[in-house]
């Protein structure tokens, strides 16, 4: 008998069907992940991503909890469904990895990211960095007759924006923080 | 109350509490303060290897056939990238060892110093975790930790680097009961609501079929024997990967043999004709899978791992289950148990009777030979002679470890170590010495083929110098034999590289190292050649001329779905697509 002679008709739950399910979608993905504040971990979590393929949009790193020796990575990551899934899988059963949490899927996030313009430029394309700053609610941090560096928060997209406008104006540097996520509600 | 001691001197204290009684290893200017207390002490034995390679093979062997940790010691810089390959090894098989790396002194870390490697950087990827110890406080505490993460959830390799100031300086020893509780403990119970649909199914299941792996065997003895319990009360047919052997019998009746790419024909048009795949332990490597997209198309799909990144890694599961196999059987052999017991026996009947046809086709039959020993009829007698042996075997990688694994039967579990994941040419030698020390009195053969055995030969000093009466059985065809079967199939008969140019001679090479040599190439005298090596009562080198120019079969090329397999040559012409070639 050959094997060819079985019935189709796959059930929705087959791997035959689920090449067709499988979505070409990418996705971006914001991750917090709680990992124990020790030497090498940040490098464990990089090189997991670079090891394996997967893409790093954003990252950021610091001790949240000096007691309990734990620090939060934030990654913002993009892929399928299926490949997020498997970073989180990839993630949550590394030793030094605590918690992982998708910000994108768990509910409403706040996300900021913090970034410096440096901005150099004279007289009118000077008031209207400034007047444009303004709008974005962006700080002067320091100035001279012929420089600004403005600081701004706000999602990376007000930031994009931001860059866009200073660019004809004169901007010469940029700084940015990468993203740090948060929950909303308890 | 704590008690103070050296760092060396934790380090053997640790072990020793860790109830290590072996540690492989090779002796080197960052280590010496440990190597000395060694010498100063006799609850743990240390074997001196030639590579420490060798070292961390040896200590998979050993972790492999006890289901203890494997132990290895070695130097700072070389010592530690000698032992890359076998972390990568273990990290892929899922094997627990913990490797002991000297370093140089804290002070010295980043200066480009003598024989300064940056061992955590370099074997990060390699390990399950690693830890760099910067205070001899620390250090009790980290090698406590080293063994539970390398023992529970999905097993692997663990490095701790020590700096030889480290080593020298006196600290507080922490022992086993005192050392923190880690964070990491993964769970090992499975979802009982996935498990009862699971069982559910299995109670409708037309053709069912069980489809086991290496989590089986580091599960543990209870687990192998609650598969054959459960394997034996539903009556369902069971196949195994390569790292699965010897979880189920050969000899039992539901056996269908190894499945993948040179996996038996029954095995793998089981899985691919089946309705209820039930995966335990495996992880849907493609050496099984072939092309995923035609892999098992109208079965459901039930995967019990204790790692849930392996869980929908590669194919989806209907009924994933996160836990420990032992576990999982457990509550399945109860729950089915508590349900009635019941198969849907009928078509069970029927899938057999299937199951039987496919049998029939006798897909390891070979064309036998009388003038030149055959592979296959090599292992055969080998099988047939050792049966009822006290019997471990290892092997290395290529067309002998796929001949072995379809020609060899294997009863119980931690009696086969071959390297699965990574293909590790040279794993073989170095493990049957680790095999042979955790079991002095057993039969311990490493199949090999003569150009990978050539790979870690060095380590026959070490079997001589322990007294290890290892078996290399080397099957020689003077070849490449996997390379050369690909190129074959693959590239136009263009055998670039593939062969064993200026062998040594194996017999002259037994005797260089005080062993006992045997050259074999008449079919008519193997036989007596294979007892003569059972009866010698030390290590041998035994040299098997063999077909030069046999191929491995059935064999599944890449990209090619399960039911595509090559039965022999006949099959061979045009079979592999270029979509094929660029694969592995």
């Amino acid at each position: 008998m050959s094997p060819l002679n079985l019935e189709q008709g796959a059930s929705s739950h087959s791997a035959y069907d689920l090449r067709s399910h499988m979505s070409d979608v990418i996705e971006t993905h914001t991750l917090a992940v709680l990992v124990a504040n020790e030497a090498g971990v940040l490098a464990r979590v990089i090189g997991l991503f670079s090891g394996r393929g997967y893409n790093i949009e954003s990252l950021t790193v610091a001790e949240v909890d000096h007691e309990g020796h734990l620090s939060r990575i934030t990654i913002v990551t993009s892929g399928t469904p299926q490949v997020i899934q498997q970073i989180k899988a990839q993630l949550d059963r590394m030793v030094p990895v605590h918690e992982v949490h998708d910000l994108t899927v768990e509910g409403p996030a706040v996300s900021r990211e913090l970034a410096l313009f440096k901005v150099q430029g004279k007289g009118d394309a000077r008031v209207e960095a400034l007047r444009i700053a303004e709008i974005f609610r962006a700080n002067v941090v320091d100035s001279t007759l012929q420089s600004f560096v403005f600081e701004i928060t706000g999602q990376p997209e007000k930031i994009d924006a931001f860059a866009d406008l200073m660019r004809p104006l004169g901007l010469i540097e940029v700084a940015r923080t990468g993203v740090a996520a948060i929950s909303r509600g308890k | 109350m704590t008690r103070q001691m050296t760092g060396a001197q934790m380090v053997v204290e640790a072990l020793r509490e860790q109830g290590v009684d072996t540690v492989f290893g090779y002796p080197g200017g960052a280590v010496l303060p440990i190597y000395d207390e060694i010498f100063q002490q006799n609850h743990i034995r240390h074997i001196l290897v030639r590579h420490e390679q060798g070292a961390v093979h040896a200590a998979e062997g050993y972790a492999r056939a006890t289901g203890k940790p494997g132990v290895v010691l070695v130097t700072s810089g070389p010592g530690a990238t000698n032992a890359v390959t076998g972390l990568t090894d273990a990290l892929m098989d899922s094997i627990p060892i913990v490797v002991l790396t000297g370093q140089v002194p804290t002070f010295m870390i980043g200066s480009d110093a003598f024989q300064e490697a940056d061992t955590v950087g370099i074997t990060r990827p390699c390990t399950k975790m690693n830890w760099l110890v910067k205070e001899t406080d620390a250090l009790a505490d980290t090698l406590h930790q080293a063994f539970h993460i390398c023992t529970s959830g999905r097993p692997g390799p663990v490095l701790v680097d020590i700096p030889k100031d480290v080593q020298f300086a006196t600290g507080a020893y922490v022992g086993k009961p005192q050392a923190k509780v880690s964070h990491y403990q993964p769970r090992v119970k499975g979802d009982p609501e996935i498990i009862t649909a699971l069982v559910e199914a299995m109670e409708k299941a037309e053709r069912p079929v069980f489809y086991t792996g290496g989590g089986v065997i580091n599960s543990g003895p209870r687990a192998s024997q609650l598969l054959r319990e459960l394997v034996g009360a539903t009556g369902f047919p069971i196949t195994s990967t390569l790292m699965g052997l010897g979880s189920y019998p050969a000899s039992g009746d539901n056996w269908l043999g190894m499945l993948g790419m040179h996996g038996l024909y029954e095995a793998n048009l089981a899985m691919h004709g089946c309705d209820l795949m039930i995966n335990i332990g495996a992880r849907f490597d493609d050496r099984i899978t072939g092309r995923i997209a035609d892999f098992s198309p109208n079965s459901l799909k039930a995967h019990v791992d204790i790692d849930p990144s392996s869980i929908n890694k590669v194919i989806h599961a209907d009924f994933p289950i996160i836990g420990d196999v032992g576990h999982v059987l457990e509550d399945m052999l109860r729950i089915w148990k508590a349900r009635g017991r019941k198969t849907n026996s009928a078509a069970l009947k029927k899938w057999w009777s299937n199951i039987e046809e496919w049998r029939a086709v006798k897909c390891l039959s070979y064309k036998s030979d009388t003038t030149t020993i055959k592979p296959q009829y090599a292992l055969e007698r080998l099988e047939a002679l050792t049966k009822g042996h006290d019997r471990y075997i290892c092997t290395e990688v290529g067309q002998h470890q796929m001949w072995a694994a379809q020609y060899l039967g294997f009863e119980d579990p931690n009696r086969w170590m071959t390297s699965g994941g990574l293909g590790t040419m040279g794993y073989g030698t170095p493990a049957s010495i680790g095999v042979q020390v955790a079991h002095p009195d057993a039969l311990v053969i490493n199949v090999a083929g003569e150009a990978s055995w050539l790979m870690n030969m060095q380590e026959m000093g070490t079997a001589m110098q322990y007294r290890l009466p290892v078996k290399q059985f080397i099957m020689n065809n003077e070849r490449l034999g996997m390379v050369r079967q690909w190129q074959e199939l693959l590239h136009g008969e263009r055998y670039s590289h593939s062969w064993s140019e200026s062998l040594p001679d194996f017999v002259k090479l037994a005797d260089a190292f005080g062993c006992k040599g045997i050259l074999c190439k008449d079919p008519a005298d193997l036989d007596d050649a294979i007892m003569e090596m059972l009866n010698y009562d030390g290590p041998v080198i035994f040299d098997c001329l063999v077909t030069k120019h046999e191929n491995c079969f059935p064999m599944i090329p890449s990209g090619k779905a399960h039911n595509e397999m090559l039965l022999g040559e006949a099959d061979t012409r045009n079979a592999i697509g270029a979509g094929g070639g660029v694969l592995v």
